[in-house]
């Protein structure tokens, strides 16, 4: 009953609450990345939650090089013009600019992303300072706790975009998890030491170690090609998936990404997780990065 | 129905949309109600799930996650949470629960539906700009919503807004949030907020139905469940429960 007790006679936007309200409406779903209003409406017709727009997809990114930035506002609008769940947009790290746009387009998240290519190397989007709510990639707990320390209003473990590969987004995904297990172990004058440790603020390092989870929703990406690699980052503990080159750069999108759907909302009961997982036709070919050290890793963006 | 034990993961195993990380229902949660208590599904395919069973704990009830026909038996009432209405509505058909959930309602469960769970009570819905928007609902409501009526996420706000029936106002809050656009003569409406277009309809019953276009399981305050567990132990339903002292 606290809430009644703040009088706020003028409505409020661009609150905390509702920042992260918004992805709190997306848990148990699937954010699908598109490049075209085809595929957004593919996407929103496969029971997609939300849909990311960008130029292309992480795999392209990949393979073709050079700088990838924001997208063509006009691609962003036509895209918004054409589905009506939930529009997000990247951003590249630190280009508070491109973030400004995206706001004034209207879009409903940012996702300051290390797929493109960083804007600034040292410094994130200060993401308080915005209206429209931010997304933020993160490898292990103390850089999921310092993008909430800008104001990011959810996370998502990086993965290794556009490798079609599970393995990086386990990896992160296993390290913010036991990051919080280890926090909540931790005695109270042991937390100051511990926040310097994460190099994160020490009221978030305080507040996750008291309530044993993140203070936003924890999606995952970055590599989920599977109705099986969807349902088992459910299974470790992310409310959500993001999923970019693996539905578009597979044979069948729109079969591929039902599937990824309903692996996501039954990811806990294997008759359903063997039924959706049949006949998908071929899964993208995906990149195995530990066998190519000359291979870019995405998620080293950052800081 | 077979019961489905499968080995825990490390961080346990759950049917709640987003409850891996959140210990706060673990496995040695136990409700703190009164034998006799109503029992309330939430479905749980998509959406702030885990909000609403929290919420209706406070509010009296106990709280139950529904994802299959067999998880609708022995409920006294339904909550239709916040997510994504068209999401929600694709898989209440893939997971074959709209013909049954219809029929339960036709036969008089009360169902609390917010934001998106709002729109799926509806017999209509409309895009932002009024015109007309092909998606699964389930109905119930003789109402029309406008969806995202109060425009994208950069205009989702709190405010406060007084509910007929409540002492105090709510704190209100409204994400990407609907408007219902026409009402039928059997809703009544319980709550209007002030738009640049006059105010609008936010919350309304009809029955044992009741729509809200905001967000009361974002906040602390149960009263909004409190008013949906009144009229669950009000409604007639087919399982006959002692009153509650």
């Amino acid at each position: 009953m606290s809430d009644a007790h703040i009088p706020s006679p003028q409505p409020s936007t661009g609150t905390d609450r509702v920042k992260r309200g918004l992805a709190d409406m997306l848990k148990g779903g699937v954010i699908m990345d598109v490049v075209t209003p085809e595929q957004a409406r593919i996407a929103e017709a496969a029971g997609a939650v939300a849909v990311m727009a960008l130029e292309r997809v992480p795999a392209d990114i990949r393979s073709q090089g050079g700088v990838a930035r924001m997208s063509d506002p006009d691609m962003v609008e036509a895209i918004m013009d054409a589905v009506s769940v939930p529009v997000m947009a990247k951003a590249r790290i630190g280009h508070f600019v491109e973030a400004q746009i995206l706001q004034s387009l209207g879009v409903d998240y940012v996702d300051e992303s290390e797929v493109l290519t960083p804007a600034d190397e040292a410094h994130h989007i200060d993401k308080h300072a915005f209206t429209v709510p931010f997304v933020c990639g993160a490898t292990n707990l103390g850089e999921a706790l310092r993008r909430l320390g800008e104001g990011a209003a959810m996370i998502r473990s990086k993965g290794e975009a556009g490798t079609g590969n599970v393995v990086e987004a386990v990896r992160h995904m296993r390290a913010i998890a036991g990051g919080i297990r280890r926090l909540g172990a931790l005695a109270g004058e042991e937390l100051y030491a511990e926040a310097k440790n994460l190099q994160a603020p020490y009221e978030i390092v305080a507040e996750v170690a008291r309530t044993g989870r993140l203070p936003v929703v924890l999606f995952t990406a970055g590599g989920v090609a599977t109705p099986a690699d969807a349902a088992m980052m459910m299974q470790l503990g992310a409310d959500g998936v993001f999923v970019g080159s693996g539905i578009f750069k597979s044979d069948e999108p729109a079969k591929r990404a039902r599937a990824i759907v309903l692996a996501t909302t039954s990811y806990d009961d294997p008759d359903v997780l063997a039924k959706v997982s049949r006949d998908l036709g071929e899964a993208m070919v995906g990149l195995n990065l530990e066998a190519d050290p000359q291979a870019e890793r995405l998620a080293v963006r950052g800081w | 129905m077979t019961t489905r034990h499968f080995p825990p993961p490390a961080l346990g195993r759950s049917r709640v949309p987003g409850e891996g990380l959140l210990d706060d229902r673990g496995p040695h949660f136990r409700p703190t109600v009164l034998a006799g208590a109503p029992r309330i599904g939430v479905l749980a395919l998509q959406g702030d799930v885990l909000e609403h069973l929290r919420l209706l704990d406070v509010a009296g009830a106990v709280g139950a996650p529904v994802q299959t026909t067999a998880d609708l038996d022995g409920l006294d009432g339904l909550v239709l949470p916040g997510g994504e209405s068209t999401t929600i509505g694709t898989l209440l058909e893939l997971h074959n629960l709209l013909g049954p959930l219809r029929q339960r309602i036709d036969a008089g469960l009360p169902v609390f539906g917010t934001c998106a769970g709002a729109i799926l009570l509806a017999r209509r819905a409309l895009r932002h700009d009024g015109t007309p928007v092909e998606q699964t609902l389930v109905g119930g409501m003789d109402m029309v919503v406008r969806r995202n009526a109060f425009g994208r996420q950069v205009a989702s706000f709190e405010a406060d807004l007084d509910v007929t029936g409540l002492t105090a106002p709510m704190h209100a809050v409204f994400i990407r949030a609907p408007w219902i656009e026409e009402a039928g003569s059997e809703v009544e409406v319980l709550a209007t907020a002030d738009t640049d277009l006059g105010p609008r309809v936010v919350v309304a019953r009809q029955g044992a139905l009741l729509a809200s276009a905001f967000h009361p399981e974002l906040t602390d305050d149960p009263r909004l469940h409190h008013l949906f567990v009144r009229l669950v132990e009000e409604a007639e339903t087919p399982r006959k429960r002692p009153v509650r002292c």
